[in-house]
């Protein structure tokens, strides 16, 4: 069984600052990593003989517009399971607002093209290569992205639904 | 026929003048045919744009997203509890499943223990719903294949399915019957009677299906070879559940990481080779099999005690205590108006649903709702896969290989 320290210890002395803000929510692994290094840190967790992370569950994205860090308002989860060694990870990429490029994955995953595609629908992520970077869920001409949190879900003018009138 | 009859039909056909003595060229030009988005045979609605040469599928492009509810937005204003609510209407064929594993998903970020017996009740439910899950499948797959019998036959289980659900919670489709930190209600002696005789009657059914479809020469001939997937693509394009066993990975959820107490019961990993509509077709029929395994060693070793764990901030009071008992509506009063806040957090909980691995990326920020909420969703992973593995296959086998794939369009859109 490989144990959370080990991969990550190897991960630092594979990428070295470019792997930062360790953490084991759950007994997860997350780390960090910038755009640069993802594709060479997948490419290695995947072709690595003893971790074979090969298998992508999931990409989706988190904003967080209250960061006062401007260069952590977007994020990109990736979630990584490796069969063998049963082994899960989870690796974040943070960006700016005024910079959403990020490559994709699709080259290394078949299954990362609608993941991205969805990502990019209700975030306006941009992954560079892309085969074809659209809308998936909602409709082509929607000229916004419906899962950032300045786009409230209920009216904001209503009056009945304010916390402060219950004492929240 | 004479040269000038032949070449009368050869300028009818090309449309333009042929001068006279040379051979004619034919542009094999490619048809474009809509597959849906209502169409009888595509179980939901989704458009295919297939490209076809003849009879032949040279290439498609999907359309999805027509039944588009933004539950991931629409649960970033809820409450923790009323987000079961939306998880049911995802796989609306399992609704259980998504139930429960929205609850673990909670309940491992409140870090809550779910005692013994409630844990026994839920592998009941999720189990019955897996079996209520793959007999559609494999009765709907029948259906596209000319055969309405079988799945009348089927139907029939999943009504008195629905009556064991109906029976605990009142509800037949969108269950609801989990709550945070365990059940909503015990398992009545009439629940208990009305699985015991489930289990006693279903095997019977199976086998008589099974004797209907596994060798009948014309089912086999529309669903052998047809369809087929390598592991190594499978793996690639995500696939989890019976369609990534169906190419030969033994990969489940309930085995490699089991939730819920899965560990104590004894089951086997059905495992087919191809990964054609065949081999999933068998991998579903007989995942049945092995489900009723577990529910019957789960009702067998049914543990007593509570059926929901000691956490009053989070488990929605039982009725009756909260007309009599103070404390009992003060917390129930505080669960319905969302009052209670749940620690800082990240989790990500996968449970085996009934078309393979279902994830909840669940992110709060220290508030009364999910500051993100994400769902792993297999129908939208498989879906991705099926134009590849329409390619070169005719019209009709990619009606069955649609519904062999078991693409719900309430969880593919969700």
């Amino acid at each position: 069984m490989l144990t959370n320290e080990e991969v990550a210890k190897d991960l630092i002395r594979q990428f070295g600052e470019d792997v930062y803000d360790f953490d084991d929510p759950h007994g997860l692994l997350t780390l960090s990593t910038t755009r640069e290094q993802l594709i060479p840190m997948l490419q290695y967790l995947k072709d690595h003989s003893l971790y074979q992370i090969s298998f992508l569950t999931d990409i989706t994205g988190v904003h967080f517009p209250d960061d006062p860090n401007p260069a952590r308002e977007f994020c990109v989860v990736y979630h990584l399971h490796g069969l063998v060694q049963n082994f899960r990870i989870r690796i974040k990429v943070f960006l700016a607002e005024a910079d959403l490029h990020i490559p994709t994955a699709s080259t290394l995953y078949a299954s990362a093209n609608w993941m991205e595609r969805e990502t990019y629908d209700f975030f306006g992520i941009l992954f560079d290569g892309h085969p074809n970077l659209t809308r998936i869920l909602n409709m082509d001409d929607m000229d916004y992205f419906p899962m950032r949190k300045q786009y409230e879900l209920e009216d904001p003018t209503r009056q009945d639904k304010i916390d402060e009138l219950f004492g929240r | 026929m004479t040269t000038e009859e032949l070449e009368l039909i050869n300028k009818s056909k090309s449309g333009v003048a042929v001068p006279g003595g040379e051979p004619v060229q034919y542009v094999n030009e490619l048809t474009t045919l809509n597959l849906g988005p209502t169409h009888p045979a595509t179980h939901g609605i989704f458009q295919n744009i297939l490209q076809m040469d003849g009879e032949k599928i040279v290439s498609g492009e999907q359309t999805i997203g027509y039944i588009h509810r933004a539950f991931e937005k629409i649960a970033e204003r809820r409450p923790f509890y009323q987000i079961t609510t939306l998880t049911d209407r995802m796989n609306y064929c399992s609704s259980p499943i998504n139930n429960m594993g929205w609850h673990m998903t909670v309940e491992k970020l409140l870090d809550i223990t779910v005692p013994k017996r409630a844990q026994y009740i839920r592998v009941i439910m999720m189990e019955l719903a897996r079996i209520a899950d793959h007999l559609i499948c494999n009765g709907i797959l029948g259906v596209d294949c000319g055969a309405y019998s079988g799945f009348l036959y089927l139907m029939e289980e999943r009504e008195n399915i629905y009556e064991i659900y109906e029976e605990i919670c009142g509800a037949r489709l969108t269950t609801n019957m989990g709550r945070i930190g365990g059940m909503e209600r015990d398992l009545s002696p009439e629940a208990i009677r009305k699985i015991r005789a489930f289990l006693k009657r279903y095997p019977k059914v199976l086998h008589e299906f099974g004797n209907m479809f596994n060798r009948n020469r014309i089912f086999m001939d529309r669903i052998v070879d047809v369809g087929g997937i390598s592991a190594e693509r499978a793996l690639s394009y995500g696939f989890t559940g019976p369609n990534l066993r169906a190419a030969g990975v033994d990969y489940d959820v309930r085995v490699m990481n089991p939730y819920s107490s899965y560990e104590d019961f004894e089951f086997d990993i059905p495992v087919g080779k191809s990964g054609d509509t065949f081999d999933r077709y068998m991998v579903r029929n007989e995942e049945m099999w092995q489900s009723l395994r577990i529910i019957e060693q789960a009702l067998e070793n049914l543990p007593e005690g509570p059926y929901y764990a000691d956490a009053p901030e989070y488990y929605l009071p039982p009725k009756k205590e909260v007309y009599r008992n103070m404390e009992a509506l003060i917390y129930h009063f505080k669960i319905v108006m969302g009052e209670i806040d749940a620690p800082v957090g990240e989790v990500y909980h996968a449970v085996e649903g009934g078309n393979g691995e279902l994830g909840f990326y669940l992110i709060s920020d220290g508030g009364r709702t999910p500051y993100r909420l994400h769902f792993r969703r297999p129908s939208f992973i498989y879906y991705q896969a099926y134009p590849e593995m329409c390619k070169g296959r005719t019209l009709s086998d990619a009606i069955v290989i649609m519904s062999s794939l078991n693409v719900i369009a309430g969880e593919l859109d969700a």
